[in-house]
């Protein structure tokens, strides 16, 4: 692979740019691998990568039904923060967000991380008393967050409505300065060449339709649109579609599949600095280099694979908008999309063994698994590398839901994001 | 938005009337406090979540107040058809055209 650097772009801009490799490329899938993963988002797509960066295993397959980064990762408005309540979570998180710092020069690949601070609003009462926990117990942890005034949080994000008598009045705010976006794609693609640099197959258009066990139990491989494919050791990482491909292993899961919506409006000239987040009125609005504002939208209220979501739900969320920045109020909105995002009942995620042998799972990210990505997909492949969990994924278990052993971030967020 | 028929009023009503209450038929165990873990992750925490017909629970709380269930296709998010709570999981069948119906055949207990 060639190295990305400004001294590459000057000389292929003299050559016509004749010269640049394929990003990947698309082999024909071998009989058998020593490891297979199902779906390339940026979870899979990551897995594969430090499994060969840092466990020294190459032979692998990413098996992906469309196109890389064509399911959540590339629907998702990008939102990067780690201020989780719990413990567990806040391991997760801020290892990803370390791991975000780095990541455009690890992979030699512009992935666009941009640290511009994400702000969460306090509505009413039981929202400062709950964003105060959250500071607090972040502090305890390490992870940067801090409560903001009204008044400071309108010299942060001007656009900002604090006005006392406004339908959502501000009461304050929490702020992790560490938090902010990144180019969704780019993160895939990055992830993608990386991978392919060093050996990983990258096999798209190939949908898995069977996960096959021996007579002991284990996994031996799965049945794709392509054929049979072998395999020891099979990491699922597809997003919305888990509980169906966990069903061809038999394994039963805590997951419920619903449609999660995005917009984004007209570009225009940079106005909003940062991310701003409410999860009362449930409305989050950043805005992209493109200069469209992205806004996410809530989720549907019933399980649906269809990847559209009901109009209500947008306009409810621009409702809000409009009341907490006015000045949106005239902005024409361009397009809007639905993803199939997985929930657990607790709203972690599950990452880890499954009661089959050789057979992993990285899932239930549910509404706010993007900002994971790094962090997810490196203890993931250190859980399938060495057969047990990393320390900072050990509690997020399949099994919790059996244990009680919860990490009850919905209790204490409300909303996932 | 959905338009959901709601078995008590015999009327379709828009979503927003309703609050989807989850997978369907699954019946709480008499004796809670003294079942196992694993039996009561099954019953409160693991769903099917299909990807086709789903049976699901629909309460139409801006209208009757009532429960009812429901089988819907969740990747055409149309309905089969409702029926009232207690009546036993509807048997569906489909066509060779793709299109579903609900079969004269009655399966498993009511809950
Ligand atoms: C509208 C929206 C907004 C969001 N906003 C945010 C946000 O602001 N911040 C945040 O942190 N998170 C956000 N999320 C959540 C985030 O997008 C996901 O948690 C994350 O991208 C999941 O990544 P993944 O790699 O696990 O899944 P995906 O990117 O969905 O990848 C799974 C892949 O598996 C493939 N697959 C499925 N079935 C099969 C099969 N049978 N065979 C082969 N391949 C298969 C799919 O095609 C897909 O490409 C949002 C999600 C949505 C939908
Ligand atoms: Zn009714």
């Amino acid at each position: 692979m060639r190295k990305y650097s400004i001294f590459a772009v000057a000389r292929e801009a003299m050559r016509g740019h004749k010269g640049w490799d394929k990003q990947w490329t698309s082999p024909e899938p071998k009989k058998e691998y020593d490891v297979i993963i199902v779906g390339a988002g940026g979870h899979g797509l990551g897995t594969a990568y430090y499994l060969a960066k840092e466990h020294g295993i190459t032979n692998i397959a990413v098996i992906e039904k469309g196109w890389l980064g064509g399911g959540n990762t590339g629907r998702n408005t990008t939102i990067i923060r780690s201020n989780y309540l719990y413990d567990e979570s806040a391991g997760l998180y801020n290892h990803a967000l370390n791991l975000w710092e780095g990541l455009s020069q690890d992979l030699n690949y512009n992935v666009m991380y941009s640290a511009r601070g994400v702000m969460m609003l306090s509505h009413n009462v039981h929202d400062v008393q709950g964003a105060k926990r959250h500071i607090h117990a972040n502090r305890l942890n390490g992870v940067d967050n801090e409560w903001m005034t009204p008044e400071q949080a309108k010299a942060f994000c001007p656009p900002l409505n604090i006005s006392q008598t406004a339908r959502y009045p501000v009461m304050g705010a929490a702020l992790q300065r560490r938090g902010g976006v990144a180019r969704h794609d780019a993160v895939a693609w990055g992830y993608a060449r990386g991978a392919a640099d060093r050996g990983v197959h990258v096999i798209q258009n190939c949908e898995v339709t069977g996960v096959r066990r021996g007579a002991d139990g284990a996994v031996e491989g799965v049945d794709t649109t392509r054929g049979f494919i072998g395999a020891r050791k099979v990491g699922v990482v597809a997003a919305g579609h888990t509980s169906v491909i966990m069903e061809m292993a038999g394994v039963r899961m805590p997951l419920e599949s619903f449609p999660l919506q995005a917009l984004v409006s007209e570009p225009v000239k940079p106005i909003f600095p940062c991310v701003v987040m409410s999860n009362t009125v449930h409305a989050y609005i950043s805005q992209s280099d493109k200069g469209e504002l992205v806004i996410g939208a809530g989720t549907d209220q019933y399980t649906s694979y269809s990847q559209t979501g009901g109009l209500h739900i947008l306009s409810h969320t621009l409702d809000a908008i409009c009341e907490m920045f006015p000045i949106f109020n005239r902005m024409k909105m361009l397009r809007s999309w639905g993803g199939i995002v997985d929930v657990t009942p607790d709203r972690s995620p599950i990452v880890g063994k499954t009661p089959v042998p050789g057979l992993f799972v990285n899932c239930g990210w549910g509404t706010g698994g993007f900002k994971a990505t790094p962090g997810s997909a490196h203890v993931f492949a250190h859980t399938i590398a060495r057969d047990e969990p990393h320390r900072i994924n050990a509690g997020f278990t399949l099994d919790r839901f059996r244990s009680g052993r919860l990490i009850d971030e919905a209790a204490a967020a409300a909303v996932a994001h | 938005m959905l338009l959901i028929h709601c078995p008590y009023c015999q009327e379709e009503r828009p979503e927003l009337e309703f609050r989807n209450t989850g997978e369907a038929h699954i019946a709480r165990p008499a004796d809670i406090a003294n079942i196992s873990d694993e039996a009561f992750e099954v019953f409160f925490f693991l769903r099917d979540n299909p990807k086709g017909l789903t049976y699901e629970r629909w309460r139409h709380i801006h209208g009757c107040g009532r429960f009812f269930n429901a089988v819907r296709d969740t990747v055409s998010d149309k309905f089969v058809t409702t029926y009232k709570a207690g009546l036993p999981k509807v048997a569906v069948v489909r066509a060779d055209d793709g299109s579903v119906r609900v079969s004269d055949r009655v399966e498993g207990a009511g809950l």
